[in-house]
């Protein structure tokens, strides 16, 4: 579906704003363009606007002017709720359902979608095999039968249950412990090669952006002020770059 | 004549009186749940309107019984004597500690839970029914146990009002001055409360079992 229509997975902000009750904005003067499969890492500080970035991609947050395309089509156009569905979504791991077991969580969007239930479970144990959970060991426990990484990575399998082309990610890995962490952002690396879906990436982590992102772009007090490929990075001029590429060494 | 040859003599009556008083409380109690959960519900999507609710309720808890009992009296269509009036006074009390707790539970359900859910595309519907109501499920039924606990003693209060119950008993003991005939409405009614507080704990802790995390 994706090959036949590249354009499916494109992203598109069109000087964005979001500004809150209060007339604050929050971010401002965002345009930028992602291609398929691409992923985007926006580093940042905490609260220069990369989460808000998400939350405007799939509509947990409006904008206040401008627009954003998914798949070539205003996100104001689409059903919220279709808009979601068609968009992965993880978040840190407390974000799973503590009263369903794994398998429940990870086929919670294509049970929503009214998948057939044959359908469901082998996409349950496909996506577990995916993210490297045994399937016959994981799928009937409860999010608090396992460990942080094992978390995370039904976090990962569920969003991409129901085959989304775009997926975002919100610092999905910020309350890992450094090795497992580590181990989890390669085999995530792996992953976004082998499947070639469509991602924005939230992190304040350098390391984290350099080692996932195609593309990197930073964030500071609201505004998009570099949207460069790793490289780039360490040889911008700018203060706030400067900043986290000093945190490299 | 001792406490327990008298109660032997009265069983028929206090097993009637004993039915009579649980009645009483399983009426109000689910009249109470059926509106108590919904409101709420309410009161978590619409914060504005939550607050006067929640001062309402907390002001008919501060009412003595006794008196509520008798302000509900000459109020026409729900007020009069009998098992109506006690049911509506036993109601009032009883909601405030279900409208509390389902709103405490709902609002305690975790943001990034609720967040997540948005996230993956749930309507409100579904957000409410498959993660909301069974995360709170504990904190709601605590709130149910409670209320029943205390309308279990509040409802002895309903004999005054010509609802019968245990509390028939009491007040008969008390104008007779004969503590036997006290202790065989209070004795059956702090039976019945022990024997609500400890089935509906053994309830709460299914619904709680798989909250863990």
């Amino acid at each position: 579906m994706q090959t036949m229509f590249p354009s499916q997975a494109r992203l598109e902000f069109k000087n964005v704003e979001y500004a809150i009750a209060s007339g604050r904005k929050l971010v401002h003067g965002i345009s930028f363009e992602i291609s398929q499969g691409e992923m985007l890492v926006l580093l940042g500080r905490s609260g220069s606007g990369k989460t808000t970035l998400l939350k405007l991609t799939n509509r947990l947050l409006e904008p206040t002017s401008g627009e954003i395309l998914v798949s070539g089509r205003n996100t104001q156009s689409w059903d919220p709720i279709q808009l979601r569905r068609h968009i992965g979504y993880v978040i840190q791991e407390v974000g799973l359902f503590p009263h369903f077991t794994v398998e429940r969580n990870i086929g919670l969007v294509p049970s929503l979608e009214s998948w057939p239930a044959e359908k469901i479970g082998a996409r349950i144990h496909e996506m577990l095999s995916l993210v490297g959970l045994d399937p016959e060991t994981y799928a009937r426990r409860y999010p608090h039968e396992l460990s942080g990484g094992q978390r995370q990575r039904v976090g990962v399998a569920r969003a991409l249950a129901a085959d989304p082309p775009v997926l975002l990610l919100d610092e999905p890995f910020g309350a890992l412990d450094p090795i497992t962490r580590s181990e989890i952002q390669k085999e995530f690396r792996e992953l976004h090669h082998r499947l070639g879906k469509t991602m924005i990436f939230v992190t304040h982590d350098i390391r984290e952006a350099f080692l996932l992102g195609t593309r990197i772009g930073l964030m500071q007090e609201g505004q998009l002020v570099a949207l460069v490929t790793p490289d780039e990075f360490l040889k911008l001029d700018h203060d706030e770059a400067r900043a986290f590429a000093e945190c490299l060494q | 004549m001792n406490l327990l040859n008298f109660m032997w003599t009265d069983r028929l009556e206090i097993l009637r009186l004993s039915v009579e008083h649980v009645f009483l409380v399983f009426i109000s109690i689910s009249i109470a749940v059926a509106i108590g959960i919904p409101v709420g519900i309410l009161m978590t999507r619409r914060p504005r309107i939550g607050k006067p609710i929640l001062v309402f309720a907390n002001i008919v808890q501060t009412i003595p019984s006794l008196a509520l009992f008798g302000f509900l009296i000459p109020i026409p269509y729900i007020g009069g004597i009998g098992t109506r009036t006690a049911v509506i006074a036993l109601l009032l009390y009883s909601l405030l500690p279900i409208i509390r707790n389902t709103f405490t539970g709902i609002s305690g359900v975790d943001p990034a839970v609720r967040e997540a859910a948005r996230g993956m595309g749930m309507t409100n519907g579904q957000i409410l029914w498959q993660v909301e109501i069974p995360l709170s499920l504990g904190v709601m039924f605590a709130g149910v146990r409670v209320a029943t606990v205390i309308a279990v003693g509040v409802a002895t209060i309903a004999a005054a009002i010509g609802a019968g119950g245990l509390g028939m008993f009491i007040f008969r003991g008390t104008s007779m001055l004969d503590y036997r005939v006290i202790l065989a409405g209070a004795i059956p009614a702090a039976f019945i409360a022990l024997a609500a507080d400890f089935g509906m704990s053994l309830l709460e802790k299914h619904f709680q079992r798989e909250r863990t995390s």
